[in-house]
């Protein structure tokens, strides 16, 4: 049914290791080549760890999945250096219109922060936002791109994990020290090593139609609730790139999926909705049901656990993508320096910690839309709809209308790792945050200095040589980054707009002690260079 | 956050007349629009008060529910 993509093939070429007289041992392999475990490769890759990527198909995603990349996403992504093309074809919408019953009660205008390289969110189809990122992985020596190589066994062991594959020309085995598990929601390999995924499934399902309009029609999101052309559900209209719309229609538990796929149940309901004028072409229908499951440990000796595999979430928020590739990152650091040498394997076991709070987080704002968009019972419809009324009279109603909260990184401000102070600027446990700068008398952003190794962010007016100088001899792992308006040099850079010392509160002195997943380590008034230590030790579970 | 706790003294102005009134605002009302009513009266109020501890205090007092026929 696709007209406006394409799904790339891949080429299967046989790999040495199939004939090799003996299994070969690879440091990391990771299953499955979806957006998490890309992610994965290309997170080792740019810290300089090779990987094998065994995935089962020989193209990215078929039909589009997830369309809604969050600000975090793309900043990730971009360290790996693929979010360029993926910004140049996504769509960022600003503006929201919200429908009840038969009118709309309100619309909206998502105004976004200046002084930020990347935008709070784009649309995309899940195919392109994959063949980027393959794209940018066949760029990479480290990485091992195995296609048509499906994973059927695995066996693992305190110290190394040994697994088979199928290929169009049999199978072989091979063995690793990190197998990273991102084989999808239905993870056969969980099921194989006999882990479970627990949670909520949600009894209802959902219409999910990518139509083609042939004129133009408003980039705007459109949510409605209860309409005339859809009794009872609910309703989300956006677009992603290719002038291709999404529609999803909640069609609750009792439908039947084969029914509702077929072009003549979808057609006149569009038409419908869209007027009877509009003319559209139906591009991909598929009909889903949702969980919101995560699984209690993440690690089993050494396979890991990531993306769907590892905690799902119903896509009301976008965050299975979002808050997947964001835990692949946490982990990814972790991994490259225990293999390193750096940190010990029991750092791998903050991954859990932090993640899960993450999944937690995530599945905890999926469920909430989930229930306000589905109302559970009676009194909480007789809710619901109140608050949709008041909504169209009174501003404040508005904040309680959930049809999916924009995906935000959770912060790991509990963590083991993070040293906590009381301080202004960003606290220790979240995310950097972005800023214009100048270095080097060219423009450019913060998050790009930011990232892969530790960095010693620091206000170095005033600050004397010798202490400049003691922070940069902590690690070969970690550079200092001076923020200086009279200095000049490689790295320091200028706060043009003033924004680092407003985001950051970052007053002469003030140093900020960042991981290479760009979170706040530490935060210190003074440049002790024994402080930041320490708290790179703790950063690494030294 | 603040540490202002939940009011379970008197604090109306004149609790005969709101009583009064809320219970005059049901009389005409079909069990239906009376949950309606009470829902949006709920929501009103609690973005009044806004403070989630509050909130929660409120919540917490208003579902510890007593045996009615005891
Ligand atoms: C309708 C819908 C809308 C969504 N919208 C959003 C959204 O807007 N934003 C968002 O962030 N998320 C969204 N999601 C969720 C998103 O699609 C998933 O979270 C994401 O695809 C998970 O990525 P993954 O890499 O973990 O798994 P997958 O994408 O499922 O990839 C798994 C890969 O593993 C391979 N594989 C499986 N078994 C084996 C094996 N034994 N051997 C080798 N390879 C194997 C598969 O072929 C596949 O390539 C949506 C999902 C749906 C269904």
């Amino acid at each position: 049914m696709l007209k406006t993509y394409t799904n790339p093939e891949y080429a299967y070429v046989p790999s040495a290791d199939q004939g090799a007289p003996a299994t070969v041992h690879h440091p990391v392999i990771i299953i499955g080549a979806g957006p998490c475990g890309l992610a994965a490769a290309l997170d080792l890759a740019t810290q300089g760890v090779r990987s094998v990527v065994l995935d089962d198909n020989n193209t990215v995603s078929v039909g589009s999945r997830a369309i809604c990349f969050s600000k975090r996403t793309l900043e990730i992504l971009d360290r790996y250096g693929c979010a360029a093309p993926m910004n140049e074809k996504g769509i960022t919408w600003k503006k929201g219109k919200v429908f009840f019953r038969n009118k709309q009660i309100y619309d909206f205008d998502l105004l976004a922060e200046e002084g930020h390289k990347l935008p709070a969110f784009i649309n995309l189809q899940q195919y392109y936002f994959e063949e980027y990122m393959i794209d940018r992985a066949l760029e990479f020596a480290e990485i091992d791109l195995r296609w048509k190589s499906r994973v059927s066994k695995v066996e693992d062991h305190t110290d190394k994990t040994t697994l088979t594959v199928e290929t169009p020309d049999g199978s072989y085995d091979l063995s690793c020290d990190y197998l990273l598990v991102a084989d999808g929601a239905n993870s056969g390999i969980r099921d194989m090593l006999g882990l479970e995924s627990k949670g909520q499934e949600f009894h209802d399902r959902f219409l999910i139609a990518d139509v083609v309009m042939k004129a133009e029609f408003p980039t705007e999101r459109w949510f409605w609730f209860d309409p005339p052309f859809h009794p009872n559900q609910s309703v989300l209209l956006h677009k992603q790139a290719d002038n291709v719309w999404r529609i999803d229609f909640q069609l609750g538990w009792d439908a039947d999926p084969e029914e509702e796929k077929k072009e003549e149940n979808i057609r006149p309901r569009i038409q419908q909705m869209l007027g009877k004028d509009v003319e559209f072409e139906l591009e991909w229908a598929s009909v889903y049901t949702f969980k919101c499951r995560r699984m209690d440990n993440f690690i089993k000796n050494r396979v890991v656990f990531m993306g769907d595999a590892a905690h799902q979430v119903s896509p009301f928020g976008a965050r299975g993508a979002n808050g997947g590739i964001q835990a692949v990152e946490n982990l990814a650091w972790k991994l490259a320096r225990v293999l390193q040498g750096y940190a010990p394997h029991s750092l791998l076991e903050t991954y859990n910690q932090e993640r899960i709070h993450g999944a937690a987080e995530n599945i905890l704002n999926s469920t909430r839309a989930t229930d306000f968009i589905t109302p559970k019972n009676e009194i909480s419809r007789i809710f619901r709809d109140e608050t949709l009324r008041l909504a169209e009279k009174f501003p404040f109603a508005r904040s309680l209308v959930n049809s999916g909260r924009l995906s935000t990184p959770c912060d790991y401000a509990s963590s083991d790792l993070i040293t906590k102070t009381n301080g202004s600027g960003i606290q220790p446990g979240f995310v950097a945050k972005d800023a214009p700068i100048e270095m080097n008398g060219e423009k450019g952003w913060l998050m790009d200095q930011l990232g892969s190794r530790f960095v010693a962010l620091i206000n170095s007016d005033g600050v004397s040589a010798d202490d400049i100088s003691a922070l940069s001899k902590i690690s070969d792992d970690l550079d200092v980054l001076e923020v200086s308006a009279h200095k000049q040099g490689p790295n320091i850079l200028d706060d043009c707009d003033g924004l680092i010392a407003e985001r950051y509160a970052l007053s002469a002195g003030v140093v900020y002690l960042i991981r290479p997943d760009q979170y706040v380590a530490a935060r210190f008034e003074g440049p002790a260079a024994a402080d930041v230590n320490a708290a790179l030790d703790k950063s690494l579970g030294r | 956050m603040s540490n202002v706790k939940l009011i379970t003294d008197p604090n109306f102005d004149d609790a005969d007349a709101f009583y009064a009134a809320l219970t005059d605002a049901h009389r005409n009302l079909t069990p239906r629009d009376s949950e309606r009513v009470n829902a949006r009266l709920v929501l009103l109020l609690a973005n009044h008060i806004g403070d989630q501890k509050i909130l929660m205090s409120a919540l917490e007092a208003a579902t510890d529910l007593e045996d009615e026929n005891s």
